[in-house]
């Protein structure tokens, strides 16, 4: 069974990085051509990671299943990128940072690793305004700032209300350079399907060509997982539709542990739900909420419409209960308080499933055109979604499954316990612990890529000079092509009566329902029976037509789908073993006597890191403990 | 206000059915009833597919992922409008209620030779990548970069660079266009990159790589201005113009002195 060595590297914690990079082993320019590195992910990690080895001399695979590594789903992001520059004079700093993110993060996360992405976001600034990312600027010409989702310091950067596509669109031309170059090969509309592992290493990966149908085999001397979050074993959450668990499940199958899983973020400013058919949630960005006023009718079953609601009988529910930060409460916190207004009978729009996010009073006091500066394009989209004009009505906004904390565990150097497998961005653990701040997913995910990766990957491969990569003709690799091949056709051969999207509707009603904004004992129980049961189903009824040879979008879904059954267990079983409250994770048996989030910090101060024992066995739990040396422990308040 | 949550729509669907880019195509006929006005365009036809599963007939293939307008993965003609009846909205943002009770809708794939059909509206847009690949970049190597605020960029300028950059790379504007042209793509890319001081020093190596090689794909630009129209991010002509002159100027024998304007 693997260890956990987290391998932090000695020393003060704001010399560790600097000591490291140091102590590493390097591999010479001219013999970084004779090491092959699969990536597995286009999007920020992914692409920055590729183009950033290939500009090294490495010899860079890199796979995505969209037709270009442009449309990865970091493209959606859209509020923005923190970094500690301080360039607005207001006391913030690489500490501050930190300190921040390891508070946020409800004291779950690595302090080693939080510390090094508050140093390394200061490059990522340079690095991607100098690849032409058009961040927002002021008239001086310099880089403008705002503050963002419970920070008390101006540290986000943004490009309007697309900041994920600029930084992805400044990765994806950073990696299409290296194609043309020639150091990066692109395999697109290709879907990894599992990888492969030789005597405990990492060899390479099966993928399924979406055109043709063909499964190929690849090899490499190392394997970078950059394939994003689990959050679309929900079914309904703010994912693209094609996001799925499958390469960083199948690693974990092969060997790779899987930290946290239970930890998943609710966003608070999403588009309510209109309807069964509605096949993903929309958000809106949090920034929103810097001048937004969120509010319910204070009276019960209230249903007049928001105009005739007198400001007196409004219930500001946030403000009221949280005076210093009000509307600006980090995301858990705001979600929860959502949840509890809505079942107390208090939620508006016409399934009485929101909240309101009001613009009047800032509308009166900045004018129309400033907050249509501000947010033009994000009011535009609401009202091509709900058919509403947000600044005649208040929109209705109501929490989405947004973001996922847990991935595969990974130590300082982003290694998972598979030697020669990373595993970067999202699809990791480390960083942002039980709760992610906002504005800080383009932060990691670029960091791992562009200035964490690089460096430790060199480390691994230094030792394997004169190594070639394993041949394809190694019986391993044959084995692996049998079982990818026989799994895709078998669901062809079924014959079952329900579609993939019902199987999958269900299961996400399941982890919804019971793994969701609250947990208790009772309803993971409940989850723990019922997902084996709709699994062994699924497995024997779903339908899907068509070949496996050639295009075929079910038979695409169908593998994803059977991944999330079983990583859905995995998530209900961590959910039920945490019996603590911590940032995402409400377990209601741990709360204060005022409803609010109860951690734990003597029983589960540390990282639930699960092994997988094959399909019948229950999996093994391994702990790293965490240690907080300097951001001490201390309730989360924000009262 | 708000919609009733049960209005719906009956409607006559006449969708393109083609099993690979080789093969002859057809319409597929269907009634497709009691459409939520709430749903969007893709839900529609996510409707339409569990209902063909349900009789045992393949479902439509059609390229989409992250449904919000912004990956630029979708894009279908809706009754010979790229992207539909709506300005500024991408296929997956459109919704029922901007259509009637009765009303007949004729879906198509994207058409255009550069753009290939892979299966039904699904089609091969890697004629983009090839475009960007051969300069749509500004080479700055990760870790060569100085301070960030050591590079001012006017406000005007940053906002111009953005209202460009703004392209999701959909493709409406080639199918759009009657010449099956990607100026408009081309030029967003060009309008981002080489308006921006850091775009400077690649600039005319970039403009020339970048129109030449989107001539080898696509048709020749006419100025219908019908990629505007279709274009779910409302990109300017006036990137066509400054790609034009871009254009003119790196084919000026003395680069040394037009780079210094």
């Amino acid at each position: 069974m693997p260890t956990l060595d987290a391998k932090i590297p000695e020393g003060p914690i704001a010399e560790k990085w600097d000591n490291h990079k140091f102590s590493m082993k390097l591999v010479s320019p001219a013999n970084k051509r004779k090491f092959d590195v699969i990536v597995v992910g286009t999007g920020l990690a992914g692409a920055s990671a590729a183009a950033s080895l290939g500009e090294l001399g490495y010899n860079v695979k890199a796979f995505t299943f969209h037709d270009s590594p442009r449309r990865a789903h970091s493209i959606a992001a859209q509020g923005g990128i923190n970094a500690a520059k301080n360039y607005r004079n207001d006391g913030d700093s690489i500490y501050r940072l930190f300190y921040d993110t390891v508070k946020g993060g409800d004291y779950r996360s690595r302090e080693a690793n939080v510390y090094r992405l508050a140093q390394v976001s200061v490059n990522i600034i340079d690095q991607c305004a100098a690849q032409g990312v058009p961040f927002a600027r002021e008239y001086g010409g310099l880089l403008a700032n705002r503050s963002f989702g419970g920070a008390q310091v101006s540290r986000t950067f943004y490009a309007r209300g697309q900041t994920g596509q600029q930084l992805l669109l400044g990765a994806y031309q950073a990696l299409a350079a290296q194609i043309k170059a020639g150091s990066v090969t692109l395999y697109n509309r290709s879907d990894v399907l599992d990888v492969v592992v030789k005597d405990g290493e990492a060899v390479g990966v099966i993928t399924r060509d979406l055109l043709s149908g063909e499964v190929h085999a690849h090899n490499a001397h190392a394997v970078v997982l950059a394939t994003g979050g689990y959050g679309n074993v929900y079914y309904l959450s703010t994912n693209a539709m094609a996001c799925n668990v499958t390469a960083t499940w199948r690693a974990h199958r092969k060997g790779a542990l899987f930290a946290n899983p239970c930890f998943s973020q609710i966003h608070p400013t999403c588009i309510p739900a209109s309807d069964e058919f509605q096949s993903k949630l929309t958000l809106m960005s949090e920034s929103l909420r810097n001048d937004g006023r969120i509010w319910v009718p204070r009276e019960i079953d209230d249903r007049r419409p928001a105009g005739e609601i007198p400001e007196a009988e409004r219930y500001y529910y946030l403000e009221e209960k949280y005076p210093a930060f009000g509307n600006l409460v980090p995301r858990d916190v705001a979600s929860r308080n959502a949840k509890t207004v809505v079942d107390e009978g208090r939620g508006v729009g016409p399934l009485n499933n929101g909240v309101y996010l009001d613009f009047a009073a800032a509308i009166v006091r900045d004018g129309v055109e400033a907050v249509r500066e501000r947010y033009g394009n994000l009011f535009d989209m609401y009202e091509r979604i709900t058919g509403e004009d947000p600044y005649r009505l208040p929109m209705r906004i109501y929490p989405a499954i947004h973001y996922t904390m847990g991935g595969l565990w990974v130590d300082y150097n982003l290694m998972t316990t598979v030697p020669g497998l990373y595993c970067i961005g999202e699809a990791n653990f480390s960083d942002h612990g039980a709760n992610r701040l906002g504005a800080s997913a383009l932060m990691q995910g670029l960091a791992d890529g562009y200035f964490v990766l690089p460096y430790t990957i060199g480390d691994f491969l230094a030792p394997k000079l004169g190594e070639t990569a394993l041949p394809l003709t190694d019986p391993v690799f044959a084995e692996a092509l049998a079982e990818t091949t026989e799994r895709t056709r078998r669901w062809t051969q079924l014959k079952g009566t329900r579609s993939v999207e019902y199987y999958h509707r269900e299961l996400g009603k399941i982890v919804w329902e019971y793994c969701g904004m609250a947990r208790n004992q009772t309803g993971l129980e409940k989850a723990l029976s019922e997902i084996p049961a709709l699994r062994a189903e699924f497995r024997s009824n779903v339908k899907v037509l068509g070949s496996a040879d050639g295009v075929n979008q079910q038979l695409e879904k169908v593998n994803r789908v059977d991944d999330f059954m079983e990583f859905a267990e995995l998530k209900v079983r961590d959910a039920l073993h945490r019996a603590e409250s911590c940032g995402g994770h409400f377990r209601e048996e741990s709360q204060t006597p005022e409803g609010e989030a109860l951690r734990d910090d003597k029983n589960f101060a540390y990282v639930a890191a699960w092994g997988w024992q094959g399909a019948d066995t229950e999996p093994s739990l391994h702990k790293e403990e965490l240690a907080f040396d300097h951001v001490p422990l201390s309730a989360r308040s924000y009262k | 206000m708000t919609n009733n949550p049960s209005d719906t729509l009956n409607l006559k669907l006449k969708i393109w059915r083609q099993e690979g880019p080789n093969v002859a195509g057809r319409f597929l006929e269907l009634e497709a009833e009691q459409i939520p006005t709430d749903a969007s365009f893709l839900e529609m036809l996510d409707l339409v597919n569990e209902r063909l599963i349900e009789d045992d007939v393949e479902p439509v293939t059609f390229a989409h992922d992250c449904r919000e307008g912004i990956c630029g993965t979708c894009g279908v003609m809706i009754n010979g409008q790229a992207h539909g009846p709506q300005a500024a909205t991408a296929t997956c943002q459109l919704h029922m209620r901007k259509f009637r009770d009765g009303d007949e809708i004729v879906i198509e794939p994207w058409r255009a030779r550069a753009f290939p059909v892979l299966k039904d509206l699904m089609v091969d847009r890697r004629a983009f990548d090839r475009i960007i690949e051969a300069g749509g970049y500004i080479s700055a190597p990760t870790g060569t970069a100085q301070d960030a605020n050591e590079i001012p960029v006017p406000k005007e300028v940053a906002d111009t660079a953005m209202d460009a950059a703004a392209c999701i790379g959909c493709g409406a504007c080639v199918a759009a266009c009657p010449n099956s042209a990607a100026q408009l793509f081309t030029a967003a890319k060009l309008g981002h990159l080489n308006v921006l001081p850091q775009g400077q020093p690649e600039r005319w190596k970039r403009t020339e790589a970048m129109v030449e090689t989107m001539e080898d794909f696509f048709g020749s630009c006419t100025n219908h201005g019908e990629c505007h129209e279709a274009c779910p991010k409302e990109i300017s002509l006036d990137f066509i113009a400054l790609m034009n002159r871009d254009y003119l100027k790196s084919k000026s024998k003395n680069r040394s002195l037009v780079s210094q304007k």
